[in-house]
């Protein structure tokens, strides 16, 4: 369908208006939300890898009682480093950043995202909140109190060293970077959809996104005020959890979690939105309950801001307020329960072609319900009391974030390669990376249902024989090197392809959205002509791409003036306006840099540099809004 | 039964407490009171219920299989009702149903039983403090201190007051009761109950630093009368008078002998050490040998341990380590 003869003087006015500045120059000051994605996708990657060793390393100390892999010091800052990594640099930066990035503006039709320079400043404050916290790593003062800090262990009284210093402010210029994508997208999502692409009409993907950056937006500020408050306690000496000066303790552990169990809604939606774009694909039919799926991704999340205090049932609350949150994460399976039963009825009522990308989602449908299980019986207080803190919710939350989240973003990797790249993927060694991950998730976690039976508590660095666990975590040592064996071949795979897969069609698997309509790899400009979209599955409506074709003839819809893009009304999604893209800018990258350094700074304390860096930043940001976006 | 009641017939012969070490189990489906009981049959239950729930989906991506590749594209329309039907039925009435039935007999009803007992209402106190990394109990009323190693009477509901010196721990026995954490200024209660006698493994629940491995503890459940006659004994002061190497090497400055001017209170009350089954929160067992090694270099037992290495001439070690296998 690609194939449709373009008026070639039309697209090449287009490529000129839309060209990217070549090099690396042009990499860094891009405004493009593909090659966004691209730098969210990669770098995101080398920190899933990061991640990875440190669960290598953590499996290997546990391989066998008494061990003597990483000292007690070094175990503790490695296995928070991975929870910290895997949330905040990994599965958020992938599922928003990466595909995000990527993927909306072309399913709505769009050329770019709302705010292409914002885009660009998250993305590099991203990089280098990660680029932070690792250096505190690299130093040998890594955070080492847990992925959710616990005061007052992470008080400077019990955790003297900058480790902590480098988790609360990393984390906090990680927040800024992900509230800018977060209100990117809900601005991309309501007002630059496709005409005609009505709210009813918006692939299911971009409900999810939509979703998650709610979330995000009203999250994040818990998480930012706890660590707020935990710096000015550990650096002027404040007491918003001293007990012994009238703070409590329990305040971090509320504000955390009122972040925190959203999060892992803002986790797992994305992974919702992927199965969404991948089983109708290859099942050959539309979604069943399309309105009941989209509402339950709205309502997932709703929800999960009423349940936070489930992390906390062993800490001593009254029993009234436990029931209250047992009975709200009890309502909360229901939207899952929809989304589940949408997914399998849809598969069972189509014509599935169990494909690499199909694979990955029936994977990711096996261990959601397996965690999503488990995870109910945590909604049981006394249960909870009993197994909270061990290893059976190291083996819940695993299926959950890594079965559930994980499997869908590398289905998805397999789903959008040939139309990121352009070529082919390898179908076999995409299905063997497939079932060794498959087995090797299986192995690794399902054993700590068991150790955590017999009583293994979670973060222990080292553990004595004769309690029965020993077999079990030899198992799970096992299963995780043959897990990360799976996530290698899938990364050999998919650069072998890169230089030696078979050329891409535009829409290989018959896909149902519209960035299955432009070519292989996009242009620039994602679309010689704005799509006009009358269903939820345009791709299926092969004569509405054929007026689409028509129009570029006509000259319609093209926008080849300037640097344009056209906006829609939110709900209708009515023809609006025109607007003017900016396009490449030296500003969000200086502005982040200047930012880390701040930060960088800040921990060190020199205060000098510290006044110099935010000087910078406010240069960049005048700078950056001195002249029209056409301009810039 | 009968494994209960050799266990029993250890207990009392005394033998298995040397041999065992740290050999109790930890297993939350060995439960040995009524709210633990409790716990596992909640347990089993959910497990058969997930069962089924997970065995249905299965035979569900089973039939998707089974359909894989058949020619031409889905006939939709009429099936449409089918599918959304099922989407309701499985998707909302049945786990609104299931899910209630859930809420009533874990959150309404096992729920009452694992609750502390109320003020007052328990058979006995017991104060339960946490510290990094070892546990301290004391019993209101006596003098009786101890760490890591609690005893307690059979079929006796005790009412524990759970506090913590320093961060946040769970005190965790899971034969005996679910977690609960020390909190920092939030003192919390909870119930300790053992329907026989034994040793019950517990451990610290919650990350509470570098040595959150090895903060474990034990309940010995005792019958009554004993249970009495080791109360007695523990509450006594000391038996001998600390040995000169005691108060001059700065043990006393951080440890309590009741009885003499060691009046420390960082580390664990050591009046009645010796009598203990194992030292440092179960990391070693308690024996000339395993002191020894624990006195010259607790660093290499316990690494980040809040006991420093003195470096005490051999000769000052072993007067040590026969002082305080003494306190019984």
């Amino acid at each position: 369908m690609a194939s449709v003869a373009q008026p070639a003087a039309t697209v090449e006015r287009l490529e000129q208006i839309w060209a990217e500045r070549p090099g690396v120059l042009g990499w860094l000051t891009t405004t493009d939300h593909k090659r966004i994605g691209l730098l969210y996708l990669f770098t995101s990657l080398v920190f899933f890898a990061a991640g990875g060793v440190e669960a290598l390393l953590i499996r290997t100390q546990l391989l066998q009682p008494d061990n003597n892999v990483l000292s007690p010091a070094a175990f503790n800052q490695v296995m928070t480093m991975h929870g910290v990594t895997m949330i905040f640099l990994f599965v958020i930066p992938i599922s928003t950043g990466a595909f995000g990035n990527y993927l909306i503006p072309l399913m709505i039709g769009a050329r770019d995202m709302a705010f292409p320079r914002l885009n660009a400043l998250s993305f590099w404050l991203f990089a280098g909140s990660g680029i932070f916290m690792y250096t505190g790593l690299a130093l040998g003062n890594g955070p080492n109190a847990g992925w959710f800090d616990y005061v007052p262990l992470a008080s400077r009284q019990f955790s003297p060293g900058q480790g902590i210093d480098f988790y609360a402010l990393g984390l906090i210029f990680n927040s800024v970077s992900t509230t800018a994508a977060a209100i990117n997208f809900i601005v991309t999502i309501f007002k630059l959809r496709a005409p005609g692409m009505s709210i009813n009409r918006m692939p299911l993907f971009a409900f999810a996104f939509l979703a998650v950056s709610f979330a995000l937006v009203f999250a994040l500020p818990a998480l930012t005020t706890d660590l707020v408050f935990l710096e000015l306690d550990r650096r002027l000496g404040f007491h918003f959890f001293d007990p012994s000066h009238g703070g409590d303790v329990l305040l971090w552990q509320h504000l955390f979690w009122l972040f925190g169990h959203p999060e892992v809604y803002i986790i797992i939606l994305p992974a919702f939105g992927i199965a969404t774009s991948i089983i109708p694909t290859f099942t050959r039919r539309r979604m069943v309950a399309f309105p009941m799926v989209a509402l339950a991704e709205i309502l997932v999340v709703f929800i999960g801001f009423g349940v936070w205090v489930h992390h906390m049932f062993a800490s001593g609350l009254s029993n009234a307020v436990l029931i209250w949150f047992a009975a709200a994460s009890l309502m909360v399976v229901i939207p899952s329960a929809i989304q589940i039963f949408a997914w399998l009825t849809t598969m069972v009522s189509g014509r599935p072609r169990f494909h690499t990308p199909l694979l990955w989602i029936v994977g990711f449908i096996v261990f959601f319900i397996l965690g999503g299980l488990s995870g109910i019986m945590f909604a049981a207080v006394p249960f909870d009391q009993q197994l909270t803190d061990t290893y059976f919710v190291v083996a819940h939350f695993h299926f959950i974030i890594f079965g559930a989240a994980v499997f869908p973003l590398l289905g998805g990797l397999y789903y959008w390669f040939p139309k990121v790249t352009g070529r082919m993927y390898h179908e076999g060694y995409g299905k063997l990376s497939f079932w060794l991950a498959f087995v090797g998730t299986a192995v690794t976690f399902f054993p700590m249902h068991i150790v955590g039976l017999f009583g293994m508590p979670r973060r222990v660095y080292t553990y004595p024989s004769g309690l029965g666990w020993q077999g079990y975590n030899l198992v799970e040592s096992i299963g995780a090197y043959i897990l990360a064996a799976g996530l290698l071949l899938v990364v050999a795979n998919l650069a072998v392809s890169l230089f030696r897969g078979a050329p891409a069609s535009a829409n290989p698997f018959g896909g149902a959205t519209l960035e299955w309509s432009t070519s292989s790899p996009p242009p620039e400009f994602n679309y010689a002509v704005i799509p006009r979209v009358t269903s939820a599955y345009p791709m299926w409506d092969e004569e509405d791409r054929r007026e689409d074709a028509r129009a570029l003839a006509r000259g319609e819809r093209v926008l080849e003036r300037g640097h344009e893009t056209p906006a829609s009304t939110v709900l209708d999604a009515d023809w609006d306006e025109v607007l003017d893209m900016p396009s490449n800018s030296p500003w969000p990258v200086t502005l982040a840099l200047a930012t880390s350094a701040g930060f960088a700074f800040l921990i060190g304390g020199h205060l000098t540099a510290v006044a110099v860096c935010v000087a910078v930043v406010v240069a960049a940001l005048v700078a950056w809004h001195w002249k029209e976006p056409q301009e810039a | 039964m009968s494994n209960t009641s050799l266990r029993r017939a250890a207990l009392l012969a005394g033998a298995s407490l040397l041999l065992a070490g740290c050999g109790g189990k930890q297993s939350v489906l060995d439960p040995h009171s009524k709210p633990t009981h409790q716990i596992v049959h909640l347990w089993w239950g959910m497990l058969a219920a997930a069962g089924v729930v997970f065995g249905g989906l299965l035979v569900l991506l089973f039939i998707a299989w089974l359909r894989r590749n058949r020619e031409g594209l889905p006939v939709l329309g009429k099936d449409e009702g089918v599918s959304t039907a099922m989407v309701v039925g499985f998707g909302i009435v049945i786990p609104v149903l299931a899910l209630s039935v859930l809420f009533w007999v874990s959150d309404l009803e096992v729920g009452k039983t694992v609750e502390a007992p109320a003020a007052g209402s328990g058979q006995m106190q017991l104060t339960v403090i946490g510290h990094q990394w070892w546990w301290e109990a004391r019993y209101p009323g006596t003098a009786a201190v101890t760490a890591n190693e609690i005893h307690i009477p059979t079929n006796t509901r005790i009412d524990v007051l759970l506090e913590s010196t320093d961060v946040i721990h769970s005190f965790w026995v899971p034969a005996l009761n679910k977690k609960v954490d020390t909190v920092p200024g939030h003192p919390n209660h909870m119930l300790l109950y053992a329907d026989r006698a034994g040793v019950f493994r517990g451990q610290c629940a919650e990350f509470c630093g570098l040595q959150h491995a090895n903060m474990s503890l034990e309940v010995v459940a005792q019958p009554p009368a004993q249970f009495r006659a080791w109360l007695a004994n523990e509450a006594r002061p000391a038996a001998a008078p600390p040995s000169p190497e005691f108060m001059s090497e700065q043990c006393a400055s951080c440890h309590t002998i009741r009885g003499t001017p060691a009046r420390g209170t960082i580390g664990p009350d050591l009046t009645h050490v010796g009598s203990r089954r194992t030292l440092a929160g179960l990391t070693i067992p308690n024996d000339p040998a395993h002191l020894s090694q624990w006195i010259a270099n607790p660093q290499s037992v316990k690494p980040g341990a809040r006991m420093p290495g003195l470096g005490l001439s051999p000769q000052d070690v072993r007067t040590l380590v026969t002082f305080l296998e003494g306190l019984r």
